[in-house]
């Protein structure tokens, strides 16, 4: 096995993967990649299953070292500069660490989390089947809390593959975000109006827990408490104040505040790299028309392999590669990895 | 007599099933009724779900099924007669109460103008049920404090209480297991962890489990409190 050396980074990188389902009836919330798609995209060159475990970098720069051995890595995500050993790596295309060499991102120039996915994934001890951290639970693998320099990470050694790959990227839409109206916005009567027709400024306090907006205040029609009920990644409470909170991975599993709507699934990843001080609108549509986003997700997902090819103009020489067993498990990466 | 639930959507792929809006015995059973059909069923598309003192929160995969199927077969279940309960699991929680284990115990027995081992009393008198978990894994929200000692909550919420706090909010108490800003009043604190992750049970407690807490002296807390670090479960089960 080689490792990967944290040599230094922000207060918001950890390990995370699809995240820790089957528990939130008592209290332990999923966790997982804020934006699963970019986890996915740099899983899918790294060779590995789409959800597997990879290090989200937080909106700040990080450097690591491979040690007692190569190390092959995939960066996707929110753009960075990157480089290895002083060399140019690429967002989107794999790259190999020789063993000591240093990589190092910059931080994030748009967007807020990037995703380095390793090709033989990392090596840690599931709980509820995720090594995602939980800070708070103390859960998460190989460390139950962010990364810190001097952290170490065993991984897996890099394959010869005679390739490097790189994914065909395409234009992510920066049109409002969707949302389904409710489960309580019937608290709110004529103020939803206010919150659809309204402008919102992403507010620099946010955190894997939730993104506050700014904004005109979305006045209760009745009182801001309730009797707490479920809430899930994407729930959209309004507290007293009038200031929606956009509830995200690391969520609390029940609350008192009424939730005047909740952001699509398909929408959670382009949501959750939106920056701080960025002004964003909401659209409602209906459930159905939700749930046919979630479903081209799916499909898209689903096809990420086929975006592949070899990097550098040459051609991927397929047989070579699924002797290494990278592409094989690429390729066949036919589900989504949900529970 | 059982009112139809409402559905509503939780986004794209969840739902809440809501029977009520307020902290009612009748209501949480009903969920919870609901909440054992759905397992016993195993209803395709279900990924999990989360009972609350007034709903049921249903996590579901929309590729597997969409959100007006579920919804009726959801509804279907909810008309079945919540059955009358067989098998109740209950737990002995033992706690420290008062002192640096339980700072506001004097303010409540003041608010109330009874004397603290009045309060321990009725609080170790009722035989509690978890409502729901929530808020931070292992704390239960526990239905079944006697009204003689509800007491608003503080004006000014703690930014931090102590793992193991027991404490009560309005009508509601609490085991609580982490460490957690409160608003709550802390009355005293058990050695019992309903969450340690290296421990099988992971979790102790279900909603829909009975509890019942008695008194501990100080002295006995510290050999408790390593004996549950070590993954002792320390909290009697007693099934009826």
């Amino acid at each position: 096995m080689s490792q990967l050396v944290v040599v230094t980074t922000g207060p918001a990188t950890s390990v995370q993967d699809a995240g820790r389902f089957g528990a939130q009836r008592y209290g332990l919330t999923t966790s997982g990649a804020m934006d699963r798609v970019s986890l996915a995209m740099a899983n899918c060159l790294a060779g590995n299953i789409p959800f597997a475990a990879a290090i989200e970098i937080g909106p700040f720069g990080a450097s690591f070292t491979a040690r007692n051995g190569a190390v092959r890595v995939a960066l996707s995500g929110a753009a960075r500069v990157a480089e290895i050993a002083g060399s140019p790596m690429l967002m989107n295309e794999t790259a190999l660490m020789a063993e000591g060499e240093t990589l190092k991102v910059s931080a994030a120039r748009n967007g807020m989390f990037s995703y380095l996915a390793v090709e033989g994934g990392i090596a840690g001890e599931p709980v509820f089947g995720s090594l995602s951290v939980n800070a708070r639970a103390g859960l998460g693998s190989p460390f139950p809390r962010p990364l810190q320099a001097g952290d170490t990470l065993d991984v897996g050694t890099a394959l010869v593959a005679p390739h490097e790959r790189a994914l065909d990227t395409f234009d992510i839409p920066q049109t409002a975000i969707r949302v389904v109206m409710g489960p309580q916005d019937d608290e709110f009567g004529a103020a939803c109006d206010v919150f659809l027709n309204s402008e919102w400024r992403v507010s620099a306090t946010r955190d894997r827990m939730g993104y506050r907006l700014e904004g005109p205040k979305v006045v209760h029609a009745g009182g801001h408490n309730i009797v707490s009920d479920g809430a899930v990644h994407g729930s959209i409470q309004v507290p007293g104040n009038g200031q929606p909170i956009v509830l995200m991975a690391d969520h609390g599993t029940t609350g008192g505040y009424p939730k005047i709507a909740t952001v699509i699934s398909a929408d959670l990843g382009r949501f959750a790299q939106t920056q701080s001080g960025a002004i964003i609108r909401f659209k409602a549509i209906g459930v159905e028309e939700a749930q046919a986003e979630a479903r081209k997700l799916g499909e898209f997902m689903r096809a990420l392999p086929e975006r592949i090819h070899a990097a550098g103009g040459s051609s991927l020489n397929l047989v070579e590669l699924q002797k290494a067993n990278v592409a094989g498990v690429a390729v066949s990466a036919t589900d989504t990895g949900e529970p | 007599m059982t009112a139809s639930p409402r559905i509503l959507p939780s986004g794209d792929t969840a739902l809440t099933v809501e029977f009520g809006r307020s902290i009612d015995p009748a209501i949480s059973r009903q969920v919870l009724a609901l909440d054992r059909n759905v397992a016993s069923e195993a209803v395709a598309g279900v990924l999990e779900t989360v009972p609350t003192y007034r709903s049921l929160l249903v996590h579901y995969d929309p590729l597997l099924v969409g959100f007006t199927a579920l919804s009726e077969t959801l509804l279907a279940l909810a008309q079945r007669p919540v059955p009358a309960e067989t098998r109740i699991r209950r737990w002995r929680v033992p706690v420290v109460y008062g002192g640096e284990f339980g700072a506001d115990l004097d303010d409540v027995a003041r608010a109330h103008n009874i004397s603290t081992s009045d309060v321990i009393a009725k609080h170790t008198g009722s035989e509690y049920r978890v409502a729901m978990i929530g808020f931070t894994p292992g704390f239960a929200y526990l239905s079944g404090l006697d009204p003689a000692i509800a007491t608003p909550r503080r004006e000014s919420p703690r930014t931090e209480t102590p793992p193991g706090t027991i404490s009560i909010g309005g009508v509601q108490a609490c085991v609580q297991c982490l460490a957690a800003p409160s608003g709550w009043h802390l009355l005293g604190q058990t050695p019992v962890r309903t969450f340690h992750p290296h421990r099988d049970p992971v979790f102790l407690m279900e909603p829909g489990d009975a509890v019942h807490f008695y008194s501990i002296a100080a002295g006995e807390f510290a050999s408790l409190d390593r004996a549950a670090e070590r993954g002792e479960t320390i909290a009697e089960l007693i099934a009826s």
